[in-house]
């Protein structure tokens, strides 16, 4: 069973920009799966027409089997969403606004009381039932979408980065929280600027990019498909001579470092000895990028591999 | 701790035993629906009772006060009743109207503003009971004032009900019709102005010209033709025969255009949120 299916998605705002341009994506039930992008590539509009708060313009969208266009209450049964931007009642208390949220859904109060405490406590904010929702804190506030999205336990949990804004330890907490809850059976979509919070969680991937999808696949997949690494050395001294390495891409970003692509038929032993063979000493050396990371700039920024001089800024080669 | 087992509903085949549960289901949720946003809206006015019940009911004293006791002294009579006997129907129904406009707008567009209205456009709720729950929460608020401006009205003076079931069916349609009327002016606001624009220049006038205070008999005839162009005319017109037996028009004509508008602008607010006019990008 597919959780989520959309078909040539596409979405023109009245302003005339065109924030989807035909997407194609599936969600297996039981995934864990994230859906990344640049700022404005067009996530949120995705989950906004999936959860009925955006318009489509064209395309078809259907949630566990359920199409928005002719099984839209269905749909909106599975379907829990955790916005990007705060969107609950900020003069109501907690225990309101999950009641009430509840009430939404149908549940009658007796059976919302019971889950809100299990939610509530799930996600530690148990103690803040009685508060105002507007004085709590930020992480306070996702982790309250976060309960507000479950108290209707739905099947496909969508999340439009949750983490955004919070502190490492309850990042790390929200983390083993949402793993949990994908074990005990709810699909989950997330979106992320943390990669390593994707490379993390995530059995399945898609990357978004100005309207289009450019990489949908397994993670290790994906990951696997990543053939280079960048690797950041730093010299004691400026080189003497021209640094000749063909076939690698080298960037030097200032007159001590430089940034050297290995894939994987290259070794650094030849990096080292052309190094030498112009008097460079390395001190140290790091990686320059998580995988993902360097996967996602890459795909984002539809480089390739250079010629192997270094490239900028020319300083590097002055000695020459 | 363990999960709660999610309540998860399989499909059905058409006319089985699991299709009727669904139906069921469906109806229950929906009735459960419908509940919390009416208790919403209720302890919304309530807990903002400075700014939904108050006001009006300092204006009401005053009118009866000013009108009825110290101007309307020297009017004398008006068609076999107190000039105050006169004008009690009319100020009830100006605080009904006002209210139930009042408080579908700023709820509604509070909602907006706030952004908390995505939660009930991502529930499965209905458009139409969306609708509904705003229009009861107005004529919740509507009638509460209409009810408390009654019983102001009491202490003035003496209210006869001529037709008691005229007077139920006038002021229930009448609330109806200006929540719904709220609820379009906050589908439409962008901001708050637009919510206070209709009322202050549209509304209140409307109702004043509406024949509150007067009967539209006193006016020259082209201002009495002009008058029977006023909705709120009709509105005023039938709740007063319930109390006087005495109308400025034909009360079955009212009922016909308190009918009209309310199937008129259910449909609308319906097929605006269907659409996502203000509330949809
Ligand atoms: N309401 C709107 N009206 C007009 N254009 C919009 C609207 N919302 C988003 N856009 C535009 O659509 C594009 C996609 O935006 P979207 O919010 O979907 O991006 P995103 O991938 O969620 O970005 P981010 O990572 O910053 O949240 C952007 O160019 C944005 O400016
Ligand atoms: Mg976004």
């Amino acid at each position: 069973m597919k959780a989520l299916s959309l078909r040539q998605l596409c979405k023109t705002y009245n302003n005339g920009v065109q924030a989807l341009k035909g997407i194609d994506l599936d969600v297996e039930e039981g995934d864990f799966f994230a859906l990344l992008g640049p700022n404005g590539a067009g996530k949120s509009t995705a989950i906004g027409i999936v959860s009925s708060l955006v318009n489509k313009s064209s395309g078809t969208v259907t949630v566990f089997g359920h199409s928005i266009d002719t099984d839209l209450e269905a749909a909106k049964s599975c379907l829990g969403v955790v916005p990007q931007e705060i969107n609950f009642n900020q003069f109501e208390k907690i225990s309101t606004i999950l009641l009430n949220q509840a009430g939404f859904y149908g549940i009658p109060r007796p059976v919302a009381r019971e889950r809100m405490e299990y939610w509530l406590n799930q996600l530690q904010l148990w103690e803040k039932r009685e508060t105002i929702s507007r004085s709590l804190s930020g992480g306070m506030k996702r982790r309250l979408m976060i309960a507000r999205a479950l108290i209707h336990e739905p099947q496909l949990l969508i999340l439009d980065e949750p983490t955004a804004g919070v502190d490492i330890e309850v990042r790390r907490s929200m983390w083993e929280f949402l793993r949990r809850i994908n074990e005990q059976g709810t699909t989950i979509i997330l979106t992320t600027h943390y990669l390593e919070e994707a490379e993390n969680l995530c059995r399945h991937i898609a990357i978004i990019d100005e309207g289009r999808i450019i990489e949908n696949d397994r993670m290790s997949t994906v990951l696997r498909k990543l053939q280079t690494e960048t690797f950041v050395l730093n010299l004691r001294g400026p080189l003497r001579g021209t640094l000749s390495l063909p076939g690698y891409r080298v960037t030097a970003p200032d007159e001590t470092t430089l940034e050297v692509e290995v894939n994987k038929d290259q070794n650094l032993n030849e990096i080292f000895g052309a190094l030498s063979a112009v008097g460079g000493e390395v001190v140290s050396m790091r990686n320059k990028a998580n995988r993902l990371e360097e996967l996602f700039m890459r795909l984002v920024e539809g480089r390739d591999v250079g010629s192997g001089q270094p490239t900028a800024p020319p300083t590097a080669q002055a000695d020459a | 701790m363990s999960t709660a087992p999610p309540s998860r509903t399989p499909g059905a085949t058409p006319g089985s035993h699991a299709e009727v549960t669904l139906a069921a289901n469906m109806r229950r949720a929906r009735r459960v629906g419908f509940a919390t946003i009416v208790i919403r809206e209720s302890s919304r006015i309530m807990r903002i009772w400075g700014q939904t019940l108050v006001p009006p009911v300092i204006t009401a004293t005053l009118y009866f006060i000013i009108f009825g006791n110290l101007i309307g002294g020297r009017i004398g009579q008006m068609g076999g009743y107190t000039y105050l006997q006169y004008i009690a129907p009319g100020l009830i129904m100006m605080s009904v109207i006002t209210n139930s406009y009042g408080n579908v707008v700023s709820s509604f567009f509070g909602a907006k503003f706030g952004r908390h209205i995505e939660e009930l456009l991502v529930s499965p709720l209905p458009n139409w009971l969306i609708v509904l729950g705003y229009v009861a929460g107005g004529m919740l608020r509507g009638l509460l004032v209409g009810l408390i401006v009654t019983i102001i009205a009491l202490f003035f003076t003496h209210l006869h009900v001529e037709h008691l079931f005229v007077v139920i069916a006038a002021v229930l349609l009448t609330s109806v019709v200006f929540a719904l009327g709220g609820f379009v002016n906050a589908v439409f606001a962008k901001n708050f102005d637009q919510i206070t624009f209709v009322p202050t220049f549209i509304l209140t006038p409307m109702t004043y010209l509406g024949g509150v205070f007067y009967s539209i008999q006193m006016l020259p005839e082209w201002a009495q033709a002009v008058s029977k162009a006023n909705p709120i005319l009709y509105m005023v017109s039938a709740f007063r025969y319930g109390f006087l037996g005495q109308s400025d028009v034909d009360v079955g004509f009212s009922f016909a255009i308190m009918t009209l508008s309310v199937v008129v602008l259910f449909a609308a607010c319906v097929w605006l949120m269907n659409k996502g006019t203000g509330t949809r990008e």
